[in-house]
């Protein structure tokens, strides 16, 4: 993206988190370059959203490390839409200019970034909105029209589309093709797999904290390698493999 | 039955006339209680904040001890304030025994852990429910600070109402450390104790219609902020 140096590649190398006793994210090593848009799948409560977490930076590791680009702070350059977007009582274009300026942005350049934000988001009727009485799917939308204002080289987005309706998932799986088409590189986890295909470029499919499987997006869907990610696409469901093969390792670790 | 018609009575000529002494003790009830609350704010805002938005040695002491001293008896506040006060106190040179500042010291006493309690338990809920957001848009607590007081502008000016209630509904603290002095230290609620002991039911009244007066208004102000609040930001 322009002339900024990038950000990119993300590398986690032996990423673990621990939280209430349990390990939660098991030994995570990936690398993420600038292009592919990945998607994350799995199970609920695999911890893809504790993945995009540590990620993003918002949850340290307690082993392994998060690197962008060989070390620095990267934290200006990157950006999360969560699953349920998070509004501060003001209006809708007070909420973009607030990020704005917290990056540091003086007030005469936010203007006319806000404006183009909610543009593009097809918010521009509801600068003045309170944000926090617009429904769901203009919230969510909303989101996205904060981050584009930041103008990331990285957007994680957590199920932006979970409980909107299809309307709604069209417009938001437009703009993140926007962000894409502008050279963001978008790490973003859903349950659709619909959406997965539409979007996708490679698929991370995880399964109790650990990545079972990374491929291309057709070739994770016509062929994955992984029994577990084999029975995820059929939409069978994984609990009763507990105690097979594929579990044995991960049992001996939880009784550590 | 007559002269309780007789005391409303003259006790409306007080207030429609107003009356010179009425007024002084009005506005010095006013002055007191406004100036207090003030001194509160300015103290117990931050305090709240700080005490919901850091982590230190001694937190949990710190919020148990601000909610107690929410419900301390105001005798207590004007018995600690008269002692430190008074010829022999700590703070006895300063010769502020019975006078105004001492009503709003011990005021600004009973009032700011009230505000401060409240600001802690808005601005903490308010941060639990923005953190990883504003954390992600790149701002830790610190400089949360302004947006978090900024949104929870209307719960803590409701905040700030109901320590303006307490201060100047409070009779015991003030009539001890400021000895209802005429013309000095008599403010509405320890003239409306004397005026009654003496028989004057009409100041008395009078008094006690201005005082319910102005803490309903103050009440029907925090309640349509609250409800403008709600009608627009849900
Ligand atoms: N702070 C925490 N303390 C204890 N357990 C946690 C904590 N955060 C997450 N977990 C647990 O970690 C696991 C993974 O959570 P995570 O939210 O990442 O799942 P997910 O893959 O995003 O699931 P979903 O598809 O339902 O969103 C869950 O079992 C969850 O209960
Ligand atoms: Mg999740």
């Amino acid at each position: 993206m322009d002339a900024r140096t990038s950000i990119l590649p993300l590398e986690l190398s032996g990423v673990s988190f621990t939280a209430g006793g349990q390990r939660l994210i098991k030994d995570i090593s990936a690398t993420f370059e600038a292009g592919p848009r990945t998607i994350i799948v799995g199970p609920n409560g695999a911890g893809k959203s504790l993945f995009l977490r540590l990620c993003h930076g918002l949850i340290k590791p307690d082993a392994g490390q998060v690197l962008w680009n060989g070390g620095g702070d990267a934290t200006p350059h990157q950006a999360m839409v969560f699953q349920r977007p998070v509004m501060l009582r003001r209006s809708a274009a007070a909420n973009v200019d607030y990020a704005l300026h917290l990056k540091g942005l003086p007030r005469n350049e936010r203007r006319e970034l806000v404006a183009e934000a909610l543009a593009r988001t097809g918010l521009s009727r509801f600068a003045r909105s309170p944000a926090r009485v617009l429904s769901f799917g203009e919230q969510q939308r909303l989101a996205l029209a904060r981050t584009w204002a930041l103008n990331p080289q990285v957007l994680f987005l957590d199920e932006p589309t979970a409980s909107l309706d299809p309307a709604a998932t069209h417009s938001v799986e437009e703009i993140i093709s926007a962000f894409h088409d502008a050279g963001t590189k978008i790490v973003m986890t859903t349950h659709d797999l619909g959406q997965a295909r539409r979007l996708g470029d490679e698929v991370l499919f995880i399964y109790r904290g650990r990545i079972l499987e990374r491929a291309p997006v057709d070739r994770f869907f016509t062929a994955p390698e992984n029994d577990l990610a084999q029975a995820f696409i059929k939409g069978e469901l994984l609990w009763w493999r507990r105690g097979e093969g594929a579990e044995e390792n991960e049992d001996r670790e939880e009784g550590e | 039955m007559t002269d309780i018609g007789n005391a409303f009575i003259q006790a409306f000529e007080l207030v429609v006339g107003l009356d010179p002494d009425l007024a002084e003790i009005v506005l010095l009830s006013l002055k007191v209680s406004l100036l207090a609350v003030f001194l509160a704010t300015a103290i117990g805002l931050p305090l709240g904040a700080a005490v919901a938005l850091f982590r230190f040695p001694g937190r949990g002491g710190v919020i148990v001890l601000l909610n107690a001293l929410m419900g301390l008896p105001p005798v207590v506040v004007g018995l600690v304030v008269y002692l430190t006060l008074s010829r022999a106190g700590p703070l006895g040179v300063f010769g502020l025994l019975f006078t105004p500042t001492a009503m709003i010291i011990a005021q600004v006493l009973l009032v700011t852990p009230i505000i401060a309690a409240l600001t802690r338990q808005v601005i903490e809920d308010l941060w639990s429910e923005y953190e990883e957001q504003l954390r992600s848009l790149g701002a830790g607590p610190a400089r949360a600070v302004p947006a978090l007081l900024w949104d929870g502008r209307y719960t803590l000016l409701t905040t700030v109402l109901a320590g303006f209630g307490r201060a100047s509904a409070e009779v015991g603290a003030v009539m001890m450390v400021g000895g209802n002095i005429d013309h000095v230290t008599r403010v509405m609620t320890t003239a409306i104790a004397l005026e009654v002991s003496k028989g004057d039911l009409a100041l008395a009244l009078g008094l006690g219609v201005i005082l319910i007066v102005l803490s309903g208004t103050v009440n029907a102000a925090a309640f349509m902020l609250k409800e403008a609040a709600i009608r627009k930001h849900g």
